[in-house]
C-alpha cells in the first residue's frame, strides 16, 4: 500500500464536498431553480418585444448568473465551519489555500457548472443566435469560476458573523463587476459583430489572477475565523 | 549622554490617544483656514469660464472631494495591511476610523458631480467611466464598514476588515479600467473630462487650496474618531479610567 501523496488530501476535500452535495440535491437544484426564475421574471416587468429581448438578454442572464452564484456562496464553508470540519483542515499539514481551492472547485462543479449548462435554454427565451449562445456558454465557462473563487473570500470572512448572507453580497457583489462587464460584453461584441476574443480574453485574464491571489486570501479568511 | 529616540512611542493607544487630542485642533484649524481661502480663490479670484459659465465652481469641492476618496481607500488599506502583518492594533483602528471619512468623500464627489452634471450635460447621473467606479468605490466602503460592525469580537473585526479592505484596493484598478473599456463600447465619448480646456492657474490654486483643507479636515475627523475607538476598546484599562477622571 502507498502513502497518500501531496495531491491525494486535495482530491478528498474535494470527492467528500461534491459527494455530499450530491446527497442534498434539493440545495443544488433551488439555485438552478432560482437563476432561471430571475431570467424569466424580466421578460414579465420590460415586455417582449424581441429587440428588446435580444439586447437585454445577455446582460440579464449574467446578472442572474450573479445572484445565483452568491446564492449559493454561503454553502462554501458553513457546514464544516459549524461542525469543526474547518479547525481539522485548518490544522492539516497540507496548504490552507490548496485545501480551500479544493473546496472551491467542488463548489463550483456542483453549483456554477449547472447555470452554465442550463443558460444557453435560458438564451433562447431571449432569441438569441446560434453564435451568440455559444459565446455566452464560453463566457459563463470563464467567468463563473471567477466568481466562486472571489465570493469564497467573502463567504470566508462573513462566517459566523451577523446578517450572514446580506452582508455576503454587500461585500462580494461590488467585486464582481469586472466580471460581470467583460461576461455580458463579450455576447454584445459578438452580436455586434465586433468579436468576442478580447472580451473572453480578459475574462481568463481576471480567472488567472483570481487563481492566484483567491485561495490565499481565502485561507486568510478561513484562519481569522476559526482563530 | 546618548538619548535613544523610541520610534513606537506613539503606536500605543494610549500614548496616541494624548497626541491625538492634541493634534486634533490644530487640524481642523488648518482645515478652517484652507477653506476660507480656497473658497475666497474659488469665487472671487478665479475667472469665470468661458465654456461652462458659473457653473464649473462646483469643481472646487468636487474634484477635490473625489481625490480624497480615493487616497483615503488606499492609506486605509496601508493600515490594514499592516495591522494584518504585524498585529499592530492601532493600525486597524486607524483604519477603521478612516473608513466613514473617506465614505463621505465618495458620497459628496458623488452628490456634487451630479449637481455639476445637470447643468453641463443636461441629466443627473451619466454611467461614465469615472462617476460609475466612484459608485462602486462607496460599495466598497459600505462593504468594509458593515462588515466590521457586524463583527462583535474587534480583533476578529479587525482582521476581516483588513482582508476585504486589501482584497478591494486591488480590485480598485481592474474595476476603474473594466468599466472604462465597457464605456467605450457602450457609447462614443460623448462626456469627455479630460478634454477640458486647459485651467487658469488660479483655478487651480483654489483647486489645491481646498485640497489642502479637504486633506486636514479628513485627518481631524480621523483623529477624533480614533480617540473614539480608543476608548471604546480600552475602556477597562487603568489608563482611560484615570483619563475619564480628569476630564469628568
Amino acid at each position: 500500500m502507498t502513502s497518500p501523496g501531496p495531491l491525494d488530501a486535495l482530491r478528498a476535500v474535494a470527492g467528500r464536498d461534491l459527494l455530499s452535495a450530491l446527497r442534498r440535491r434539493a440545495d443544488l437544484l433551488t439555485t438552478l431553480i432560482f437563476f432561471i426564475i430571475v431570467a424569466s421574471l424580466f421578460p414579465l416587468g420590460v415586455g417582449t418585444e424581441t429587440a428588446l429581448l435580444r439586447a437585454m438578454g445577455p446582460g440579464v442572464i449574467w446578472v442572474a448568473a450573479l445572484l445565483a452564484s452568491m446564492l449559493a456562496l454561503t454553502r462554501v464553508f458553513a457546514g464544516d465551519y459549524a461542525d469543526g470540519t474547518l479547525e481539522q483542515l485548518a490544522l492539516a499539514p497540507q496548504p490552507l489555500a490548496a485545501l480551500a481551492m479544493s473546496k472551491v472547485t467542488a463548489h463550483w462543479l456542483a453549483s456554477g457548472l449547472p447555470l452554465v449548462i442550463v443558460a444557453p435554454v435560458l438564451g433562447l427565451q431571449y432569441d438569441l443566435d446560434a453564435e451568440g449562445l455559444l459565446i455566452l456558454l464560453a463566457s459563463l465557462l470563464l467567468g463563473t469560476p471567477t466568481l466562486s473563487l472571489i465570493g469564497a473570500i467573502g463567504a470566508s470572512l462573513t462566517l459566523g458573523v451577523r446578517g450572514g448572507g446580506a452582508l455576503l453580497s454587500l461585500i462580494v457583489l461590488p467585486l464582481y463587476v469586472p466580471v460581470l462587464i467583460f461576461g455580458a460584453g463579450a455576447v454584445e461584441a459578438g452580436a455586434a459583430g465586433l468579436g468576442a476574443t478580447p472580451h473572453l480574453s480578459l475574462l481568463g485574464a481576471l480567472l488567472l489572477v483570481a487563481l492566484v491571489f483567491a485561495p490565499w486570501a481565502t485561507a486568510v479568511a478561513l484562519r481569522i475565523a476559526v482563530e | 549622554m546618548i538619548t535613544h529616540t523610541n520610534w513606537f512611542k506613539y503606536s500605543s493607544p494610549a500614548t496616541f490617544y494624548q497626541l491625538a487630542g492634541k493634534l486634533t485642533p490644530w487640524f481642523f484649524a488648518a482645515a478652517i483656514l484652507f477653506t476660507i481661502a480656497g473658497i475666497y480663490v474659488s469665487f472671487f479670484v478665479a475667472p469665470t469660464d468661458a465654456q461652462q459659465g458659473e457653473a464649473y465652481r462646483i469643481i472646487f469641492i468636487h474634484v477635490p472631494a473625489a481625490w480624497m476618496s480615493m487616497f483615503i481607500y488606499i492609506v486605509m488599506a496601508c493600515w490594514s495591511g499592516i495591522g494584518l502583518a504585524f498585529n499592530t492594533r492601532l493600525s486597524s483602528m486607524v483604519a477603521s476610523a478612516l473608513a466613514p471619512t473617506g465614505a463621505l468623500m465618495t458620497f459628496i464627489a458623488l452628490w456634487t458631480g451630479s449637481l455639476w452634471g445637470k447643468p453641463m450635460w443636461g441629466t443627473w447621473w451619466v454611467w461614465d467611466a469615472r462617476l460609475t467606479s466612484e459608485l462602486i468605490l462607496l460599495f466598497l466602503y459600505f462593504g468594509f464598514m458593515s462588515l466590521q460592525a457586524a463583527i462583535d469580537d474587534p480583533r476578529r473585526a479587525d482582521k476581516a476588515g483588513a482582508v476585504i479592505a486589501l482584497v478591494g484596493v486591488i480590485n480598485v484598478p481592474i474595476i476603474y479600467f473594466s468599466v472604462k473599456w465597457w464605456n467605450t463600447l457602450h457609447q462614443g465619448a460623448s462626456v469627455s473630462l479630460t478634454r477640458s480646456p486647459s485651467m487658469a492657474a488660479t483655478m487651480l490654486i483654489g483647486m489645491l487650496l481646498m485640497a489642502l483643507a479637504f486633506w486636514m479636515y479628513s485627518i481631524g475627523a480621523m483623529l477624533m474618531r480614533v480617540r473614539c475607538i480608543i476608548l471604546e476598546r480600552e475602556r477597562n484599562a487603568a489608563w482611560v479610567k484615570s483619563v475619564q477622571g480628569d476630564e469628568r
